[in-house]
């Protein structure tokens, strides 16, 4: 079977892109080898480890388990797009005064899922932060200084209205 | 690994999907969400020839309670289900199971129609349908038909789906005055695929139950009805010797299928456990009640 390809265009963090793809890339190896933005990691390619998420249309999705030709007209936000916004600054801040990434593998997909959390920011528990990060796998920290990041990001953020 | 080569095709309508649904047959395989499809893909694991996109399909979603029925839209997004105040209130079970969906990220893009049409054993969906008496409407170029949860799942991925057919919605009874309905679930990381689960929904009198309909998965090849169980249950004060009569009966309702989580025994253990604590949380809701 030849490789099949479709043109399709899309807003990557922000800016028009038009591309043509084969239709079986997915989206993350769309944005590191098509648009260089390699913040999106590729851990297990099989929606269990949570390293590619991004933010298509507002919500957070596994960027793996999406074909780039289903981002088709849709508003994509990578961990790039996240940073140059600021809408997380003082999320990676707190990331690095409680130590939060250590190889820092899992740290783009951590900082998106948890940015939901923090768009419109409610009081909520440790363990409805734990639950809301279930889905990203971290091998180095043991969760607990992501979890105090997220917390101290939420708080400040309340407090501050 | 990547996704093998094959074709794609975006479906504008749904006559369009079903069209190509009826040319393709065998060729074509239908994308929802892709939650559960992606990975196969992405593992090599499935190889179509030609993947047919629903999901810019306009009115194959939503949430609506049409008379004492929910009727909910086969691409509706797990999130949405999640979220939905009728599914709140009708729908109890439902509401009860969308937390053990996967995770987060994977709720907000896949499908309820995608959990029930693939039928996968250690998916909440199919069992909660199975349990609450739903029914799914598919349709074909040839015209729609209805088919009861109980003739649905034929076994592991397998439906009454014919390859030419869409799931176009799942309709399902809402909740009576007095139903009591329970969601319990095991699994090795929350949100991971379940060990064990197992929905149920009764009706309970005083501290006796008068019915009572008890779905198991994560440990069958499809959602199970459990009967025998059942009848060690209904219309006996619930007391511990109950208790251990149903979990006694439940061994020829189970046939648990070992996998790497687990063996055969230790997976109907865990189902065992599971309907202890679920019958009790019942009696203790219909109190609170």
């Amino acid at each position: 079977m030849s490789e099949a390809t479709m043109e399709i265009s899309l807003s990557v963090n922000g800016e028009q892109v038009a591309r043509t793809v084969p239709v079986r890339q997915h989206l993350v190896d769309f944005l590191r080898t098509e648009m260089g933005l390699t913040g999106s990691h590729l851990g297990c390619e099989h929606g269990v480890c949570g390293a590619c998420s991004v933010r298509v249309d507002g919500a957070v999705v596994r960027g793996c388990l999406m074909l780039a030709v289903q981002a088709d007209g849709a508003e994509v936000v990578t961990v790039e797009g996240l940073t140059q916004t600021g809408e997380v600054a003082d999320l990676q801040e707190n990331f690095v005064n409680r130590n939060a990434m250590q190889c820092g593998y899992c740290t783009p997909g951590m900082l998106i899922t948890a940015s939901e959390l923090l768009r419109d920011p409610k009081p909520v528990t440790r363990a409805e932060i734990r639950d809301h990060l279930s889905g990203n796998f971290c091998r180095c920290t043991g969760y607990h200084a992501i979890v105090d990041a997220v917390e101290m990001t939420l708080n400040k953020r309340l407090e501050e209205g | 690994m990547k996704a093998p080569k094959f074709n794609y095709v975006k479906a504008e309508s749904r006559s369009h999907a079903l069209q190509l649904l009826d040319e393709l047959g065998e060729d074509g395989r239908i994308i929802a969400g892709g939650q559960s499809l992606m990975p196969t893909l992405n593992m090599r694991l499935s190889q179509p020839d030609t993947l047919i996109d629903i999901n810019k399909i306009p009115d194959l979603g939503g949430i609506t309670l049409d008379g004492n029925i929910v009727r909910i839209g086969a691409l509706t997004r797990h999130v949405e289900v999640a979220n939905s105040p009728v599914v709140a209130e009708h729908l109890p079970l439902i509401a009860e199971a969308m937390p053990h969906v996967a995770h987060h990220a994977v709720r907000n893009r896949g499908t309820i129609g995608g959990s029930v049409a693939l039928a996968d054993p250690a998916a909440e969906m199919p069992a909660c349908v199975l349990a609450l008496g739903g029914t799914m409407v598919v349709e074909s170029v040839n015209g729609s038909r209805e088919i009861a949860a109980e003739d649905y799942f034929h076994g592991l991925y397998e439906t009454a789906r014919e390859t030419n057919e869409l799931l176009v919605e799942l309709r399902i009874p809402a909740k009576k005055t007095g139903d009591i309905s329970v969601f319990m679930e095991l699994a090795q990381r929350h949100g991971d695929y379940a060990m064990a689960g197992l929905a149920c929904v009764a009706r309970i009198n005083g501290n006796a139950f008068e019915g009572l309909r008890l779905v198991y998965f994560g440990s069958e090849d499809k959602p199970t009805l459990a009967s025998k169980a059942v009848s060690a249950v209904i219309g006996q004060a619930w007391s511990e010797e109950c208790k251990e009569a149903a979990t006694k009966a439940l061994e020829d309702d189970l046939d648990p299928m070992a996998n790497l989580q687990g063996s055969s025994a230790m997976k109907l253990h865990l189902q065992k456990v599971l309907t202890g604590r679920a019958l009790d949380t019942a009696i203790e809701r219909a109190e609170a009640a």
